[in-house]
């Protein structure tokens, strides 16, 4: 947590500051309510320390029992690009690459992930140094109101990871030989992702040019 | 979310006898049904034992030309692997179509057994639910049925199982094996794993408070042309309205086993008998007694038309 105060937050501090005291603010309420609700049995909440790799770095964060990923990585570390569209991982809009693989940072609790490496869209590149994913979505315009686009952009970076190791999907023809790296391929890979400013077109576009797709 | 308390397991015995004996605890691997479920408060753990570092993360050979897949094996990890891709193709096919990637680098093997069912009356806390709360009645029934079970149901619940990889488990003849709470060991037959709804919707498994999942094994391959077809409202990232997995043998002979269509992946031995008779005789048969509503009396034709184009393309395989 300290370590992470350091990092230059730039044009965000603004609205960070904003959801900081709003979420201390939300907090007595949700447990007043909960209060409510059950008076006689409402134990206090737990909580249990953490670490794991973010981007580089490491954290350590004492957490409640019931936060998220995605909420350990937004309210507790700042780190807001991943976004939280329906928290039920139907939207993909929260997706991170954890250990390599991209996973849906909603669905996972932040204690369970202790020794972990976690890259978020963050950790992917710099203004000044885009991922070639990055500067494909950016040169194609692949995206409109840019909400989903993180997500996104980590999803579309695995999916050439997985193509490339061979890693079948849905529409593989062929399931004992190496998946091409097709539009087909990757419109199905890329499903757990939905943009609802229906940039698809776009979002295909830049994948395949960073994937080497031919026309 | 309810608060609850968390603990990594440190054995199968101690996670087992940890879970039977804390009053609401629950095991937690994957994560993505179980979390999103707390979330709304449908289900509410006060503990959560997380069994991920217990191993059981591997897929290994058996003395009898099987597979024994660890329990916290990720989906992701066994439809890529190059034996399930090889000699069990409906298992592969099954689990890439179901969910998202994303999901499936989180979802494990037994966890996908034991998904919970996805009816919007569950989920909908106002709505009356025996599965949620006992005994509190049946919304669904006369509710809005389009994507609900038609065999197997009962006056108590007409939900529907939500697993694709369960339905070709069945299909396998996979067998669950597990460690209970006082350290004993048992295997389970994946025919016998799942109930029916019956009076008692809210148990969907045979197993016990504690009793943990360790292993599914599949006995040795089949052969034969494996497909798993799945109709469903979106190309891809939605659950089923009837999925048929089949096995098809070089003689016409066969498996069949159905998904989105009851309480549990529907198999029907008996209907196998008719395979020679062609798809439609073994349609008549799997779903014989059918108690369907204008809204999803479609499934029953569904189930006869998918079956029918697998054996099609087996044919020409």
């Amino acid at each position: 947590m300290e370590q992470f105060r350091e990092i230059k937050l730039s044009r965000r501090d603004v609205l960070i500051a904003g959801a900081v005291s709003a979420s201390a603010v939300a907090m007595p309420g949700a447990n007043a309510q909960t209060a409510a609700n059950a008076p006689a049995a409402n134990p206090e909440p737990v909580k249990v320390g953490v670490s794991f790799n973010v981007n580089g770095k490491d954290v350590t964060l004492e957490l409640d029992t019931r936060t998220t990923l995605l909420d350990a990585l937004r309210e507790h570390l700042h780190l807001t690009g991943s976004k939280k569209g329906c928290d039920q991982g139907q939207c993909g809009a929260c997706t991170i690459i954890m250990d390599g693989r991209r996973i849906n940072s909603c669905l996972s609790l932040a204690i369970m992930h202790d020794g972990a490496k976690i890259t978020t869209i963050e950790g992917l590149g710099t203004p000044d140094k885009l991922h070639p994913m990055q500067a494909a979505f950016v040169k194609h315009d692949g995206y409109q109101c840019g909400y989903c686009t993180p997500g996104q952009i980590c999803a579309s970076v695995s999916v050439i990871e997985e193509i490339r190791a061979g890693m079948p999907s849905h529409v593989t023809a062929d399931l004992n030989a190496k998946p091409q790296m097709t539009v087909e391929e990757i419109r199905e890979r890329m499903s757990g992702n939905i943009c609802r400013c229906g940039a698809y077109s776009n979002i295909i576009d830049a994948i395949k040019e960073v994937g080497g797709v031919k026309a | 979310m309810k608060v609850f308390t968390y603990q990594r397991a440190t054995t199968p015995a101690q996670a087992a006898q940890t879970v039977a004996r804390t009053p609401g605890a629950r095991f937690i691997a994957g994560g993505t049904n179980l979390l999103d479920l707390m979330k709304l408060e449908i289900e509410t753990p006060g503990a959560l034992v997380d069994v991920n570092k217990l191993g059981f993360d591997k897929i290994e050979p058996t003395a009898n030309g099987g597979l024994r897949i660890g329990a916290f094996v990720r989906n992701t990890d066994l439809a890529s692997d190059p034996r399930v891709r090889k000699d069990y193709a409906v298992l592969s096919r099954a689990l890439l179509s179901g969910a998202s990637t994303q999901l499936r680098n989180k979802a494990t093997t037994s966890g996908n057994l034991l998904q919970r069912t996805r009816c919007s009356y569950f989920y909908d806390t106002a709505q009356k639910c025996n599965k949620r709360q006992p005994g509190s009645g049946c919304a669904a029934i006369g509710g809005f049925t389009r994507n609900l079970a038609v065999v197997g149901t009962s006056d108590a619940c007409i939900a529907t199982h939500p697993s694709d990889m369960a339905v070709a488990m069945r299909l396998l003849d996979a067998e669950v094996e597990t460690v209970r709470a006082d350290g004993s060991k048992r295997t389970i037959p994946i025919a016998d794993f799942h109930r029916l709804p019956g009076n008692t919707p809210h148990i969907e498994t045979v197993l016990e408070p504690g009793e943990l999942i360790t292993y599914v094994t599949l006995p040795k391959p089949l052969g034969g042309v494996h497909a798993y077809k799945k109709v469903r409202d979106r190309a891809s990232y939605a659950f089923a309205l009837v999925s048929v997995a089949t096995v098809i043998l070089p003689d016409g002979s066969g498996r069949v086993a159905v998904g989105g269509v009851a309480h549990k992946p529907w198999r029907v031995e008996a209907a196998e008998q008719q395979m020679g008779a062609g798809a439609k005789a073994v349609a008549d048969r799997l779903m014989a007694g059918a108690k369907t509503t204008e809204e999803n009396a479609f499934k029953v034709p569904l189930v006869h038309r998918i079956l029918a184009a697998a054996m099609q393309d087996a044919k020409k395989a």
